[in-house]
């Protein structure tokens, strides 16, 4: 490479920003990434030298909610820098190129940044049929492969990507399944949720940027960061939930209190993610502020673990309307039936060892 | 019509420990499905307006959580217990490997399930091998019931015990099914409770050998040739 390439700061400068500004930038990256005061520095002196990361963003069976998430994240940075200036050599929907045009950036990208640019997948890849999605006359398969072979990092984003989300709910006709399922051996992250925060995926792309290296990992490929507490631990409702305070409908007394969304449904106990602490469009609020249980969209499966206004899921190929409890239920009456017919039919049965039997009992 | 008669022994069977453990664990799971369909099916009891004023429904919570621990190592102390106890408490009663053991199985489902011929055969001092070899899908119940409510523990815990179990949810893909699967494990607890309690009547209605009271004292009255 011939000409020096510039430094994301100096990118920053040159489109209008001023320093204050990128050094908030920076805090704030830096809190949301839980890093310690020190840690700020590290971010802005990395900002500051390292050069610029080439990215290559693709797009298969999904809904771009990925990309409407990230591109208002707060801080107008994120979406200016790391969509314009970043280096964003290729992606479907944002790409000003096009069909030939566009896969020419992309190998040329793949071919002098080999082992150097970061790889973000959004959508997940069908298996049953290779078919159903290709780009450019080859299969999202194939592109995955080759792409990942010369990635440094490889970023899944949101639910698609990560656990297959509704294309891989039953029956899952296309066979999709999420990237780390394609790529055996490989490390991906998974930026989880449908859509995941904008400032999470922000804050995971300056995490690569800043240190060099991927985030810190759950056993699901969550960077620990942002997925390693319940929304329910971190909800400003939770007081209510411990003290037995919950909304039964929609429209009740308690649901103006702003009381506990447990019993409409709330998947707020079983899903990790930041929704509580960083909160959406802004800083403004999360679902559970505006009255709506948590669905769980960062969780493998929620799709299957439905419906979203019951708690309990459905129990597999009894119909919507059952679950385990109604089940257990039928069960319990069934057992009980049981017995009382064994009950009856060993007094019918065993009418002679109850009534004739004579035992002495021989202490030794 | 012949009248029976029978000479029994009285043979202590069940030692202080399991009996110990039989009525803690009953008292654990007692307390454990009752708390746990409330913590799945919270009832409307609003005690106070303000969610500062009361803390109800982390009470029940927390005795969840605690007799989860004295269910878990309950637990665990009768599998060591498995090791050292009499030979009606041993482990290799609870697995079928032996070809008596299935033989006793059949014996027992005609007998007692089936109400055919009363078999002796199918009546031994200790378990029947039918009933040891529920005790055991019981002890994977209960192995299942652990992995999956600490598992769903551990991400709220700092202590190492639920952390050992942090790696379990993730196998099922996460928090969600962990829960639902819990939850359907609870049933088979209930289903089980009821069958138990009425197989140990139904024993001791018909057999006469104090198998409800064994449970208490540890004697069982047994015939003179039973080994």
């Amino acid at each position: 490479m011939a000409i020096k390439q510039k430094t994301l700061y100096e990118e920053i400068r040159e489109a209008g920003h001023s320093r204050r500004d990128f050094l908030r930038f920076c805090s704030m990256m830096a809190a949301y990434l839980g890093l310690e005061s020190s840690g700020v520095a590290q971010v802005v002196e990395a900002l500051e030298n390292n050069p610029r990361l080439p990215v290559v963003w693709f797009h298969f069976q999904e809904c771009t909610c990925c990309s409407e998430s990230f591109i208002r994240s707060s801080h107008p940075i994120v979406a200016d820098i790391i969509l314009d200036k970043i280096s964003l050599d290729y992606t479907e929907t944002l790409m000003a190129a096009a069909g030939n045009q566009a896969e020419e950036a992309l190998h040329a990208t793949m071919e002098k940044y080999h082992g150097e640019y970061v790889m973000l997948v959004e959508g997940s890849i069908p298996t049953e049929n290779e078919a159903y999605c290709c780009i450019g006359g080859r299969s999202a398969l194939e592109i995955v492969k080759e792409a990942a072979e010369g990635a440094k990092a490889i970023i899944a984003w949101g639910n698609c990507a990560s656990a297959g989300c509704v294309q891989a709910a039953k029956p899952n006709p296309t066979g999709a399944k999420p990237v780390h399922k394609v790529l055996k051996g490989k490390t991906v992250i998974n930026v989880q949720g449908c859509p995941p925060i904008g400032e999470v995926m922000a804050g995971v792309i300056v995490h690569i940027l800043a240190f060099g290296r991927m985030p810190q990992l759950d056993r699901m490929g969550r960077p620990k960061a942002f997925y390693s507490r319940r929304v329910h631990d971190t909800c400003y409702r939770r007081p209510n939930y411990d003290a037995g305070l919950f909304v039964e409908s929609f429209d009740d007394e308690n649901a103006k209190k702003g009381y506990c969304l447990y019993k409409v449904g709330c998947k707020g106990p079983v899903t990790y993610n930041a929704c509580g602490v960083i909160r959406w469009n802004n800083g403004t609020s999360y679902p559970i502020q505006s009255g709506h249980p948590c669905i769980g969209c960062s969780e493998e499966g929620f799709w299957d673990n439905g419906p979203f206004y019951q708690h309990l899921p459905s129990f597999p190929g009894f119909g919507i309307e059952s679950n385990a409890d109604k089940i257990g239920l039928g069960l319990g009456i069934a057992t009980g039936a049981g017995i009382a017919a064994h009950f009856l039919a060993t007094n019918v049965a065993k009418r002679k060892r109850i009534k004739n039997e004579d035992i002495v009992i021989n202490e030794k | 019509m012949d009248m029976i008669k029978k000479t029994r022994n009285v043979v202590y069977v069940w030692e202080f420990p399991v009996r110990l453990y039989h009525w803690i664990n009953a008292l654990s799971i007692t307390v454990l499905i009752a708390t746990g369909l409330l913590i799945g099916h919270p009832i409307g009891i609003h005690l106070a307006p303000e969610a500062s004023m009361t803390y109800w429904f982390g009470w029940v919570r927390f005795l969840h959580f605690a007799f989860a621990f004295l269910f878990f190592f309950n637990f665990i102390f009768r599998m060591y217990w498995g090791l050292v106890g009499n030979e009606y408490s041993r482990w290799f009663n609870y697995i079928p490997i032996r070809k008596k053991q299935w033989a006793q199985i059949w014996a027992v489902i005609k007998s007692d399930v089936l109400l055919l011929k009363y078999d002796e055969e199918s009546k031994p001092i200790g378990h029947n091998a039918l009933a040891s070899f529920t005790y055991f899908l019981t002890f994977l119940a209960f192995l299942l019931q652990c992995l999956t409510g600490f598992g769903m523990y551990a991400a709220m815990s700092q202590s190492w015990l639920p952390k050992m179990f942090a790696w379990f949810p993730h196998l099922l893909g996460g928090d969600m099914m962990t829960r639902q699967i819990h939850h359907i494990t609870m049933w088979f607890f209930i289903l089980f409770a009821m069958v138990h309690i009425y197989l140990v009547f139904y024993h001791d209605y018909i057999e006469r050998k104090g198998t409800v009271s064994s449970m208490i004292g540890g004697w069982k009255f047994v015939d003179k040739d039973d080994k």
